[in-house]
C-alpha cells in the first residue's frame, strides 16, 4: 500500500532493504540526504552510477535504484575514473569510506583529485574499520581505543579535508550526520558541479567504535557532533580540526577548474578536426 | 579519412607492441589505463598517440591496480577497453581480475612477460606468468589466455581476445613475451571489413525485467552499458541473478562459481586453437607456445631433414588448456618435449593430460630463448 512506502522509494532498489547496519549508525542518514538530493534537483537519474568500495558504507551502491557497482576495497574512484572517461554523460558518484577511500585506497583518491576527474566522492569518516569489527584507520584519531590500538592510539589521524584541498578537489565540505540539511545541501551541489568534489561525512559508529571510547549509543556520538560541531566556512581546511572538543565543520572550496574530461574530450576533438582537414 | 585511422590495412614492418595495439583499436577498443613497465610500455605509448585518433581514451592511470579497476569502470560503461603490463603490473591486477571475472566484464589484459620473480629482468623474455595468469587471482574461476608467437599474432590474437571476452564476458589475457613484444616482423593488416568483430550481447528485455546476472543458454550473462535505463547492481559479493549479494547462501555460491567456470569449460572446444606441424606421422613431438615455438619449429624441421619423424604442436589457446587437442597426440606419440621459458609450468598440465606417454621438460631461465639446437639434441636422444 502506497502509504506504508518510504517517500524516496522510487530511489531504493527493491528487495535489498532492510540495510545491514548497526543500531544508532549514520549511514542510513548518508543514504537518505543522498537520495534527497536527487529527489530535489533535477537531474536524469538514468545517468547516476553510484561506485562504492568495501566496508559499511560499501553497501550503500546496492540500496540506491540506479546503476551502481560494488568494487573491490579501496578501487572505487578508480573505477569510476573509467566509467566517467569512457562516457562523459554520466554523472559518478563515489560514497565509500574513509578506510576504504584513504587508506588501500588513498593513492587513487589524490591522484583523480589532482586530475579534476569529473567524479563527487562522498566519504563516510566513521573513524575506524567498522565491518571488520572495529580496527584503527588513517582518521582514528590519538589516543583512541580499538580492537587493534588496546593501548591507544599512537597515529596521527589524516585531516581529509585538508587532504583533499591539497590534491586540487574544486568542491571540499565537511558535515557531520547532525547537519543533514547543510549536507543534502553540499550533494545537491556536487551533483550539479563539474570536477573532482569532495564531502566527508562524520557519521556516527556507536556500535564498534563508539561504546570503546565513552559514547556508546547513536545519541551520546550525535550529542558530541552537537556540541563540538563548528561551522567555519570557508576557512583553511588546515585547520579543520577534529578533537573532542570541536569538530569544525563547513564548506571549505568552491572554485571552478577545468576538468580532466573536458580536456580530454578538447584533445580528442582537435585530433579528430585535424585528420578530417587532411583527407 | 578517419576510416582510414581506424584500421591501418595493408603491409607493414612493425613491432609486436605496436600490433597489439594497432589490433586492439581494429578489434574496437576505445578505452585503455595502463601504467608504464618494460617491456609493455610500447603498447601504451602507441595507444595513447593512436586512441585520441579514432575517439578513444587513454589514461595513465597511478598503478596497476586502478588500471585494472579503472578498465573495468569503462567496460561497465559499454566500451571495449584494455590494459597493457608485465609481470610486476600484473600481479598487482590480479586483485580486479578477480572483480572482472566476477562481474562479468568483458575486457583484455596484455602482459608481455619478462624474467621474474619480483622485479626479476626487465628487459629480458620470460614464460614465467602462464601459472599466474590461470590462478592468480584468489578464489575458482576459469580465465582465457592467448600465447602469441609472432608480431602478425600480436594482431590477430588481440582481435581474437576483444571477441572473446565480448562472447563469454571474461577477462581474456594475451600472454606474450618480451621477444615477441620487441620483435619487429612484416604484419599484413586485413581491410576493415574483413575483421569479424563480436559485441557483447544487449539485453532483450525492458529494465523491469532485467536480471544482469541471470544466464542465457549459453550460461552468459546479457549485457546492459551504465546510463541506459536498467539501474542495475553489480558486487564482487557473491550474488544471485539479480545482483543482489547472497554472502550466506551455499546453494547461490555454488551455482554462481559453477557458472562462471562451466561458460568457459563448457566450451573449452570452441575456444581453444592450436596449430599442428608435421604431425601425421609424428613419433617425437615438441609442445610448445610463444616465442619458444619458433625454435622448436626450426628444431622440428631440422630433424625432419635428418630422417626423424618429428613435429610440432603449437599452443595459441593456454587457457582453457587444449587437453583434448594433447590428449590425442600424446596417445599416437613415442615421446614429448617441453620446452618453456621458465622452471616447469605448461609441462605440468602437459603431463596431466599426457598420462603414460613420457614428457621431457627443457628449462631456459634468464638467458635467451632456447637454441633450435638444443631442441633439436632432446628430439634426436628420444627418437
Amino acid at each position: 500500500m502506497s502509504e506504508d512506502l518510504h517517500p524516496l522509494e522510487r530511489f531504493l532498489r527493491g528487495g535489498m532493504i532492510p540495510h545491514i547496519w548497526c543500531e544508532g549508525c549514520g549511514n542510513g542518514i548518508i543514504l537518505n540526504c543522498f537520495v534527497r538530493a536527487l529527489e530535489e534537483i533535477e537531474i536524469d537519474v538514468n545517468k547516476v552510477v553510484v561506485v562504492s568500495g568495501i566496508g559499511c558504507i560499501g553497501r550503500l551502491s546496492g540500496y540506491t535504484n540506479t546503476d551502481s557497482y560494488h568494487t573491490t576495497h579501496g578501487r572505487a574512484i578508480a573505477f569510476a575514473t573509467g566509467a566517467k572517461l569512457a562516457n562523459p554523460e554520466l554523472k559518478v558518484v563515489v560514497i565509500s569510506g574513509d578506510g576504504d577511500l584513504f587508506a588501500i585506497g588513498g593513492n587513487h583518491f589524490i591522484h583523480a583529485a589532482r586530475r579534476n576527474v569529473d567524479i563527487q566522492v562522498i566519504c563516510a569518516n566513521n573513524f575506524n574499520y567498522g565491518m571488520t569489527g572495529g580496527q584503527y584507520g588513517p582518521t582514528t584519531p590519538l589516543d583512541a581505543w580499538t580492537t587493534t590500538t588496546p593501548y591507544g592510539n599512537i597515529e596521527r589521524p589524516f585531516n581529509l579535508v585538508h587532504l583533499a584541498a591539497a590534491s586540487g578537489a574544486v568542491y571540499v565540505a565537511r558535515w557531520t550526520t547532525l547537519h543533514v540539511r547543510r549536507l543534502t545541501e553540499s550533494i545537491k551541489k556536487v551533483l550539479q558541479k563539474e570536477g573532482f568534489s569532495f564531502i566527508e561525512v562524520v557519521t556516527p559508529c556507536p556500535e564498534i567504535y563508539g561504546r570503546r571510547n565513552k559514547m556508546a549509543t547513536g545519541i551520546e556520538m550525535m550529542n558530541w557532533f552537537k556540541t563540538a560541531s563548528e561551522i567555519r566556512n570557508y576557512s583553511d581546511p588546515a585547520d579543520a580540526e577534529i578533537t573532542p572538543e570541536k569538530i569544525v565543520v563547513g564548506e571549505f572550496i568552491d572554485v571552478e577548474k577545468p576538468t580532466y574530461d573536458s580536456l580530454l574530450r578538447k584533445m580528442i576533438n582537435q585530433i579528430q578536426e585535424k585528420i578530417r582537414g587532411e583527407k | 579519412m578517419t576510416q582510414k585511422r581506424t584500421v591501418l590495412t595493408g603491409r607493414h614492418f612493425m613491432q609486436g607492441d605496436i600490433a597489439c595495439a594497432e589490433g586492439a583499436i581494429a578489434a574496437g577498443c576505445r578505452f585503455f589505463a595502463g601504467y608504464p613497465i618494460t617491456p609493455a610500455t610500447e603498447i601504451a605509448e602507441r595507444m595513447a598517440r593512436r586512441l585520441p585518433e579514432v575517439g578513444g581514451v587513454y589514461v595513465q592511470m597511478e598503478d596497476e591496480l586502478g588500471s585494472m579497476a579503472a578498465v573495468i569502470g569503462a567496460s561497465y560503461a559499454g566500451v571495449k577497453s584494455m590494459t597493457a603490463t608485465s609481470g610486476p603490473g600484473f600481479s598487482l591486477m590480479q586483485e580486479n581480475i578477480g572483480l572482472a571475472v566476477m562481474t562479468e566484464a568483458p575486457c583484455v589484459i596484455v602482459n608481455v612477460m619478462r624474467g621474474g620473480p619480483s622485479t626479476g629482468q626487465p628487459t629480458k623474455p620470460g614464460q614465467q606468468d602462464v601459472m599466474q595468469a590461470k590462478w592468480g587471482s584468489h578464489g575458482d574461476y576459469e580465465i582465457i589466455a592467448l600465447a602469441p608467437s609472432s608480431v602478425q599474432e600480436m594482431f590477430d590474437l588481440t582481435i581474437e581476445a576483444f571477441n572473446l571476452s565480448e562472447i563469454y564476458r571474461v577477462p581474456v589475457i594475451v600472454l606474450a613475451d618480451e621477444i615477441v613484444g620487441h620483435m619487429w616482423e612484416r604484419v599484413t593488416i586485413p581491410p576493415e571489413n574483413a575483421i569479424k568483430l563480436i559485441d557483447r550481447k544487449k539485453p532483450q528485455v525492458s529494465p523491469e525485467k532485467y536480471a544482469p546476472f541471470m544466464p542465457s543458454k549459453d550460461l552468459v550473462p546479457t549485457m546492459a552499458p551504465f546510463g541506459a535505463g536498467y539501474h542495475f547492481y553489480a558486487t564482487g559479493l557473491t550474488h544471485d541473478e539479480t545482483g543482489h549479494p547472497q554472502t550466506d547462501s551455499a546453494k547461490a555460491q555454488q551455482k554462481l562459481v559453477q557458472r562462471l567456470c562451466d561458460k568457459i569449460r563448457k566450451n573449452s572446444e570452441k575456444i581453444t586453437k592450436v596449430s599442428a606441424n608435421m604431425l601425421e606421422d609424428a613419433e617425437v613431438v615438441v609442445v610448445a607456445y610463444g616465442t619458444t615455438s619458433r625454435s622448436a619449429m626450426s628444431a622440428v624441421r631440422e630433424a625432419r631433414e635428418k630422417g626423424i619423424k618429428a613435429g610440432l604442436l603449437r599452443l595459441i589457446t593456454l587457457w582453457p588448456f587444449p587437453d583434448k587437442e594433447v590428449s590425442k597426440l600424446a596417445k599416437k606419440v613415442h615421446a614429448i618435449v617441453v620446452p618453456e621459458m621458465n622452471y616447469g609450468q605448461i609441462v605440468r598440465e602437459v603431463e596431466r593430460v599426457a598420462k603414460e606417454t613420457p614428457v621431457t621438460f627443457m628449462p631456459k631461465l634468464g638467458e635467451d630463448p632456447h637454441r633450435p639446437s638444443e631442441i633439436l639434441d632432446a628430439i634426436r636422444s628420444l627418437s
